[in-house]
């Protein structure tokens, strides 16, 4: 009983966090149901009853011009006249809320001002963009912990403590993605994989960053010259060490290779953005330690070492 | 300043991460290089490139980058739009030129 109670403070303490983050346009309903000026209340009364809503905002083209509720409408019927205008009866001048304000000045407003909806329109052209009430927050708040409760639980799976269980005198992870025969367009999804796998163990986002880089950059060089290799990722606890193997043409003068803006790419390759002659100084760059062993007509294993922790 | 602020001001078409726009911009980066954007745009930074295909999505992601502005109202491959969602990064089309994207930015103080 304890623990549910701290719980509730735990959920109660996120959704106000929640509601400083999301805005309005969040949670607001777009699919509005309105009414024109210049129809009766005897119309009102139909679309409220139709769609069980009690109140309505006003609008003419595009323009809110007031807001009309259900108190008007038991009004309007106690005087004997639902044959009225909307316009006589509407409430002119609303009091309005735009898209793009945070979810907590549409619940301050609500207690201010005791309404049951808002209009909301967009700040610039203040033209109606949806309909906020009560319900809607609650709905919106209601789904947005569900999916944060999710991502608590994913959290919670996260591998950073693999190498402090797994006892030896030296431990490794190694993964290995296979590009052999990959397509230009599927280039990067190795080192995409490999990015998010570092941050799970933990490793810093700027370290995970640096490897994710530099390991684009030799995806990207199997998948112009090579027509795909293997790039393999040994994850020590101090240390990634990434060798991007293939079995292509090789790198005659890798002295030039290396230099800044050297390249030896076709045309159509460059046309996308590449071969500018800067991957492998970038890999350089990005690493700690970088050696690059090549034979020319049996293939090339280029080898990175970032150190993760000093 | 906010990615939503800067899609107000230059009226950009949001393909993707409609549900991001809250992210920080910090500066800018142009270029259809994707080293050079690998080695010189920074952590945080709007891209602004003229290239479409999915590669862009890994070079943003690589670097996270803010988004990125796709320019002369380019219409980025569906795979682009696929991988972009999935790696959460916005993409914004501009109809203007790389030229009149980045004097935009300038103006609203973002360099």
């Amino acid at each position: 009983m304890k623990d549910d109670k701290i719980s509730e403070v735990i959920r109660v303490g996120k959704a106000q966090v929640l509601v400083y983050e999301l805005r309005v346009e969040a949670a607001m309903s777009t699919n509005v149901c309105s009414v024109s000026p210049d129809d009766t209340m005897e119309d009102v009364r139909k679309i409220l009853k139709e769609h069980a809503i009690s109140g309505l905002p006003v609008v003419a083209g595009d323009e809110l011009k007031g807001i009309v509720s259900i108190e008007d409408l038991i009004e309007s019927i106690l005087e004997g006249k639902t044959a009225d205008r909307v316009s006589q009866r509407m409430t002119r001048e609303p009091v309005t809320i735009c898209s793009d304000d945070l979810l907590v000045r549409a619940i301050n407003d609500f207690g201010r001002y005791r309404y049951g909806r808002f209009p909301v329109i967009n700040r610039q052209t203040k033209k109606l963009v949806g309909i906020i009430t009560k319900g809607d927050i609650i709905r919106c708040l209601f789904k947005r912990l569900e999916s944060n409760h999710y991502e608590d639980e994913l959290r919670r799976y996260r591998a950073g403590h693999l190498f402090e269980d797994i006892r030896s005198d030296h431990s490794s992870l190694v993964l290995k993605y296979n590009l052999e025969g990959a397509s230009f367009e599927k280039a990067g999804e190795g080192s995409s994989q490999l990015k998010k796998n570092l941050l799970r163990l933990g490793i810093h986002p700027d370290v995970a960053r640096r490897i994710t880089i530099a390991s684009y950059e030799a995806e990207m060089n199997m998948v112009i010259f090579c027509k795909g290799g293997t790039l393999i990722a040994t994850i020590e606890p101090r240390c990634v060490t990434v060798n991007a193997v293939d079995q292509g043409p090789g790198i005659p003068d890798i002295a030039r290779a290396m230099e800044p803006g050297y390249s030896t790419a076709p045309d159509w390759v460059r046309e996308l953005g590449f071969g500018a002659g800067m991957g492998l100084p970038n890999i350089k760059n990005c690493s700690d330690e970088m050696h690059l062993d090549s034979t020319v007509g049996k293939g090339t294993n280029l080898q990175f070492k970032v150190y993760t922790k000093k | 300043m906010k990615l939503r602020e800067i899609v107000n001001q230059l009226q950009l078409a949001v393909k993707t991460g409609a549900d991001l726009l809250d992210r920080d911009v910090n500066g800018g980066y142009a270029g259809d290089l994707l080293s050079d954007v690998l080695a010189h745009a920074r952590v945080g930074n709007l891209w602004i490139t003229l290239h479409t295909h999915p590669n862009i999505v890994a070079v943003a992601s690589s670097k996270d980058l803010a988004g990125i502005i796709v320019v002369n109202g380019r219409t980025p491959d569906e795979e682009t739009l696929r991988k972009a969602a999935e790696e959460q990064i916005p993409i914004l089309i501009s109809s203007g030129s790389t030229y009149s994207v980045v004097c935009k930015l300038g103006e609203l103080g973002i360099t």
